[in-house]
């Protein structure tokens, strides 16, 4: 492959591979053949992506069918897992959903052999920023629009020719070649891009300060360490689009002076980390990384550093004493990583998801971008929807969407049509969001307002059968486990919260605990040393905002409605329904009940382990859950 | 320097910039606890991480309470120290650390020296209302240094004195959140990792978490025991620091006292390790002398420049670290090891007691010196040449218990003949004192002149690094001292790297020397102590009328009688010693 040295050759390139059709074969220009897209995400393989990749391969092959067939990204309809496009020569493309090789069988005949109708076409609902042909029109009212997550599920992400066909590089080069860093960093500060890491500052502001730290050595780092729970944007983004994100920090080292960038990932995440060392290797060949970009004198490269996974790593001061090779934890803040950061450098950190929005911010310009969005939020999201909702998977709407339009219309509502309970958005560091809020259109400071945050994009969806005890409980196990430790009110305050939702949990906490609970969590958020310490009583505080008539029945009549506590529960004999059959007693793995035949049983309640047994075997409905 | 002027519970403070809360505080007359915030500044060395979260206070504009200890000033800033907020996040977060803490002050080592109890009677707390699991670890004892992590409050001093200061690496956090403790790598014990006993962790320790080995019912034993003749030697550093224990002004030299002490206590000779200092010039400085001459004779192979090795933390410190360079440093034993040799013959025969039932005990301001007693190369036939070693600390103790009214205790002299010192042996409780007395003695047989003025200025002092080249009639000595492992770690890189141009190089562990040794009296940060101690030293040398270890009567005596000459075989096999590659002791199981 020849380099590319100046912006004219990536222009001519683009062009050249720009009239065909994606997947790009190289070695077939045959545009009467079929493509085939297999979204090969981590959901996808999880879900039997390579079995059904290998089978179309194998199988189209055979069947003399002319395709090409090739991998792309998460797609985001994880529910639908594995996902596969597939466009036939002249025809819109169609996703569909949940192919085993049983479906793929169905798709090759059914679909593309007789251009017939077939079950699990999913209707996309987004637009992307590309071209208009790709513009797919929702069946809702509301339309996702994809910036952060344009390429995902659309190219092959090792084959950086369908990158560049899709615009890959080309703000880049313009960027080095027609704009000054100032201007750039200029564009992304009118853009009004916010930090998509969870804190929300406003990252041209941050390469401004960047910029202005006087020093030889800068350097541009990728907070790849994405660790809530139930969150996967950007490991989605680096599967998906690995190129948009090197893209991104070359703009950013051009425009506050660094030539060095490292992308500091969690080793859990083997896909994104193979995908991004393809990635950055193509880019080298290419020039596209590496000394004298573009023709133009400007050099740089980027370097991998794996995290051994730990949440308190995408706090950036523990996130770069990680990369130093020390003990990943926070320290004070001034000085920030823009002045003092990796060895002691002037530091530019942004999370992934905030990157992937540079190029199309550069390539459509500030004005385009601010006008998506609402007054203080500007662009979109991109959420990870998770828990018990129907369309489980990803999504990227406008900012000012409301929680309602995510969870009903895109999300497409609640499992087994039960009844919305609450959402957790931001992670361990977020809040328990509740039916009052689900019109609050999604902001930086809304939802701060509302008692929740933001966050990296995690959203789980609860429904009557949760526990909103055993959700905060399960979010301090969480923060407990993943304290780095330094402080004492994050070390032990958060250990001490979890003890007593425990206690609460198992039927042993009283009025004085819920009292306990509130002072000590405001006392951990206001001492703690960084962001995880002063946001963990979040999901604690929030529950007991919104669900205080739940805590309150917990400890008074030591009852869980949901059914989830089950210390609380008690199976008892219905009197009236009880025949005496024994079928309960002769079942229960403890014999704790007892009763003479045809007559009433009883359940000894001290030595019940409440396993369910006789609730199941008894066939008069003579057991209940009280 | 720009000044910014701030309020600080209403009242007006300037101060630099770069300054913080809590040393604006100060500067008005209000003290803001903490807890995890070292600051020894005449050694620059600080701790602020920021940890404990004790020092926070209110900043008005700011979301959350700031820790004053690492929050700079600045202009215009308004701080409260104590309002309801701050009083309430404080006392929480004391609750918070003592809900995970042992409740077994009465009967901890650090009981009315633990920072954490003093804090919680300061704040008055009297409940623990979040009550909870508590961290449990096994205890770990090493042959000088007890960890007992439970007590641990990841305050990270120690850490910084080992890591920092010394460079030693032994101890740092491990484990994440409830569990994080710091420890050795791996959790492994002590004495399977570089430490090298230094103490200077058991120094800075606020709580009972490192600790000393305790003695003291050893000895108890040993001295009611008819069977055994107990005698004791005590280092030069103790007589400036044991006084602090008793309420007296930092830096009283309290040498007849102590010698008045050692006796009510029922020691049955009480001598001086001073004079086996003394002994330890005539040696290591013939050893330095004669390699001196080989290299002026043109001999390649000398070994050069040669390094002390009167300090068992050092010793211990190369051993591990720098295996390759054993040949550099002196083979002399140290004093506390030369005074057990000579105690355990010369004195033993003199005495006419066996060396079984003879018990040679001595006090140090060390904790490594329990270790080195320890040692298989200082024992003849399972019997050690100095059974045990007590720290000042526990020295102080003693005498307590034993209800001696410390102060007014009569001056009293050691016994002889191993309690007779010149003022060169004295000067060895000090960071410089060494090589001092050796270049007094050397001078003066190199040149074979008498030295007109026996004070060396230009090698005292409390810089981490010191040089200065003395004249040896024509000759130039270039010498180097370095206190503190970090910073001799410095002069031994330059050595391997074959940059060093000194002739001769004196090395302490402890930053100060043996006045800033492990098992000194706590100085709870403040330097100053470590000043007036050393002052103490320089004034009992100018106090002694022989001040050159080669003119002690007792020595030429020793030498004239058992001896020989020093370096002969017989001074050989007693009073050297040899050094082992301990880079291969550190195995993971």
């Amino acid at each position: 492959m020849a380099k590319i040295t100046s912006l004219n050759d990536l222009r001519m390139k683009k062009e050249a591979l720009q009239g065909k059709q994606l997947p790009i074969e190289p070695r077939d220009g045959n545009d009467n053949m079929v493509r085939v897209k297999v979204g090969m995400g981590t959901s996808g393989i999880a879900s039997g992506a390579k079995e059904v990749i290998k089978y179309l391969e194998e199988e189209l092959e055979k069947r003399n069918i002319g395709a090409i067939v090739t991998q792309t990204g998460d797609m985001g309809y994880s529910y639908a897992e594995p996902t596969i496009e597939v466009c036939l020569p002249g025809q819109e493309p169609v996703v569909i959903g949940w192919v085993d090789v049983e479906k793929a069988d169905e798709v090759i005949e059914q679909y593309i052999r007789k251009n017939e109708s077939i079950e699990g076409i999913i209707p996309a609902n987004y637009q992307t920023i590309n071209s208009t042909n790709e513009t797919k029109q929702a069946d809702t009212n509301k339309t996702q629009i994809r910036i952060a997550l344009n390429n995902c599920g659309f190219i092959d992400p090792e084959n950086l020719d369908e990158s560049i066909s899709r615009d890959a590089y080309l703000a880049l080069g313009t960027c080095i070649n027609e704009m000054t860093p100032e201007e750039v960093i200029d564009v992304i500060k009118e853009s009004g891009l916010r930090g998509r890491g969870g804190g929300g500052f406003p990252t041209g502001l941050k390469w401004e300060i960047t910029r202005k730290s006087v020093s030889e050595q800068k350097y541009v780092v990728c907070n790849a360490d994405e660790g809530d729970p139930g969150a996967f944007m950007d490991r989605s983004i680096l599967e998906g689009d690995p190129h948009t994100v090197l893209e991104a920090m070359a703009i950013c080292g051009y425009a506050i002076g660094a030539d060095v960038g490292v992308i500091y990932i969690r080793a859990e995440y083997p896909l994104a980390i193979k995908r991004l060392n393809i990635a950055i290797a193509q880019a080298r060949e290419y020039g596209l990384l590496g000394k004298d970009i573009f023709g133009s004198g400007f050099n740089f490269d980027i370097e991998m550093r794996y995290g051994a996974g730990a949440f308190v790593c995408g706090e950036e001061t523990a996130l770069i004493h990680s990369m130093e090779g020390s003990r990943g934890e926070p320290t004070f803040k001034p000085p920030f990583p823009s002045v003092e950061g990796y060895k002691g450098k002037p530091t530019n950190v942004n999370n992934v998801e905030t990157f992937a929005n540079i190029p199309p911010i550069l390539l459509k310009g500030a004005k385009w971008f601010a006008g998506i969005g609402t007054e203080c939020s500007k662009g979109t999201k991109v959420f990870a929807l998770a828990g018990k909702i129907n369309n489980v998977g990803l999504v990227e709407v406008p900012m000012g969407t409301t929680l309602r339009e995510v969870i009903f219309e895109i999300g497409g509502g609640i499992q087994d049509d039960k009844k919305f309970k609450a959402v957790q958005t931001g992670g361990p560091s977020g809040g328990c969001l509740t039916e009052k809020d689900l019109d609050t259109p999604i902001e930086y400071d809304t939802l701060i307002e509302a008692g929740s945050m933001m966050g990296s994009g995690g959203m789980i969806v609860m429904d009557e059968d949760d526990c909103m005890v055993s959700v905060a409980k399960f979010y301090l196990d969480f923060t407990v486990e993943e304290s780095c430790g330094k402080c004492s009110p994050c070390r032990i305050g958060n250990k001490r919260l979890y003890e007593m939702l425990d206690q609460i949990t198992k039927g042993e906490g009283t009025m004085e605990t819920l009292d306990k609970l509130r002072t000590l969590s405001n006392v951990i958020k206001d001492t703690s040393l960084c962001g995880l310490g002063q946001t963990s009583p979040n999901p604690v505080l929030s529950t007991l905002d919104n669900f205080w008539e739940e805590y309150v029945e917990h400890v008074v009549e030591h009852k869980c409605t949901a059914g989830v506590c089950k210390s609380l529960l008690r199976y008892v004999v219905i009197p009236d329904n009880c025949v005496g059959c024994t079928a309960c007693a002769r079942n229960c793995p403890v014999n704790c009940i007892s009763g003479e035949k045809k007559e009433v049983h009883f359940i000894d309640q001290s030595t019940c382990i409440k396993c369910g047994t006789c609730f199941e075997k008894c066939k008069f409905n003579a057991i209940e859950i009280v | 320097m720009d000044m910014i002027k701030l309020t600080i519970d209403k009242k007006t403070v300037e101060v630099e910039q770069g300054t913080t809360i809590l040393n604006a505080a100060k500067k008005i007359g209000i003290h803001i606890p903490t807890l995890c915030y070292m600051n020894l500044g005449d050694l620059n060395i600080e701790n602020k991480p920021g940890g404990c979260r004790v020092c926070v206070v209110e900043v008005e504009g700011r979301r959350n309470l700031a820790p004053a200890c690492a929050t700079d000033c600045a202009d215009g800033m308004i701080v409260r120290t104590h309002s309801i907020r701050v009083l309430n996040a404080r006392k929480t977060v004391v609750q918070l650390i003592l809900s995970d803490h042992p409740f077994d002050c009465l009967v901890c080592a650090k009981s009315g020296h633990c920072e954490l109890q003093d804090l919680a009677h300061k704040l008055g707390i009297r409940e623990i209302p979040y009550q909870g699991e508590q961290s449990t670890y096994r205890k770990d004892t090493s042959p000088a240094i007890i960890r007992d992590v439970d007590k641990c409050i990841m305050c990270r001093r120690c850490e910084v004195m080992c890591n920092e200061v010394q460079t030693v690496g032994a101890l740092s956090a491990i484990n994440r959140g409830f569990e994080a403790v710091v420890a050795p790598a791996f959790e492994m014990n002590l004495d399977h990792s570089v430490c090298t006993y230094c103490g200077q962790c058991v120094n800075v320790c606020p709580t009972g978490a490192l600790t000393e080995v305790d003695h003291t019912n050893q000895l108890i034993n040993d001295l009611a025991d008819p069977n055994k003749t107990v005698i004791v030697q005590t280092a030069p550093a103790v007589r400036a620091a044991l006084g602090e224990e008793f309420g007296m002004k930092p830096g009283t030299l309290v040498t007849g006292k102590m010698a008045a002490a050692l006796r009510e206590l029922g020691f049955d000779y009480v001598f001086d390790t001073d004079f086996a200092a003394d002994l330890t010039i005539m040696e290591e400085g013939t050893e330095l002398l004669g390699r001196l001459n080989k290299f002026l004779a043109g001999d390649k192979e000398v070994k050069l420049p040669i390094l002390t090795s009167c300090c068992p933390a050092w010793v211990k410190f190369f051993e591990h670290q720098f295996p390759e360079m054993m040949e550099i440093p002196s083979t002399a034993r140290s004093p506390q090891q030369m005074f057990g040799a000579i105690a355990k013959t010369y004195f033993a025969d003199k005495i006419k007691v066996d060396r079984k039932k003879l018990v040679v005990v001595s006090i140090m301001p060390c904790v490594a010196k329990k270790y080195e007693c320890s040692r298989d190369e200082f024992k003849v036939d399972g019997n050690p040449d100095v059974d045990y070693s007590i720290s000042t600390r526990e020295f102080a103790k003693l005498i307590k218990q034993a209800n001696l009214d410390f102060p007014s205790l009569p001056d009293e002299d050691f016994d002889n003949p191993l309690g007779e010192s010149t003022g060169a042996g004295v000067i060895f409780g000090t960071t410089g004192g060494v090589i001092e007395a050796a270049a007094r003695t050397a001078y003066e047989l190199h040149t074979g002149k008498t030295l007109e003025k026996v004070d060396f200025e230009q090698l005292r002092g409390m810089e981490g690094i010191r040089s200065a080249t003395i004249d040896f009639d024509g000759l130039d000595i270039n010498i180097g001292i370095a206190h503190g492992l970090g910073n001799a770690r410095k002069l031994l890189e330059d050595i391997k790297a074959g940059k060093s141009h000194y002739h001769a190089i004196e090395i302490m562990a402890c930053p100060g020397g043996c006045i800033g040794g492990g098992g000194q009296p706590y100085i709870h940060g403040d330097t100053s102590i470590l000043k007036a101690r050393q002052k103490a030293i320089y004034t009992e040398d100018e106090g002694k009328t022989l001040r050159k270890s080669h003119e002690n009567p007792h020595i030429l005596k020793l030498y004239e009688e058992f001896l020989g000459k020093p370096m002969s075989d017989k001074a050989h096999h007693l009073l050297h010693t040899k050094y082992f590659d301990r880079k291969t002791d550190i195995v993971i199981d």
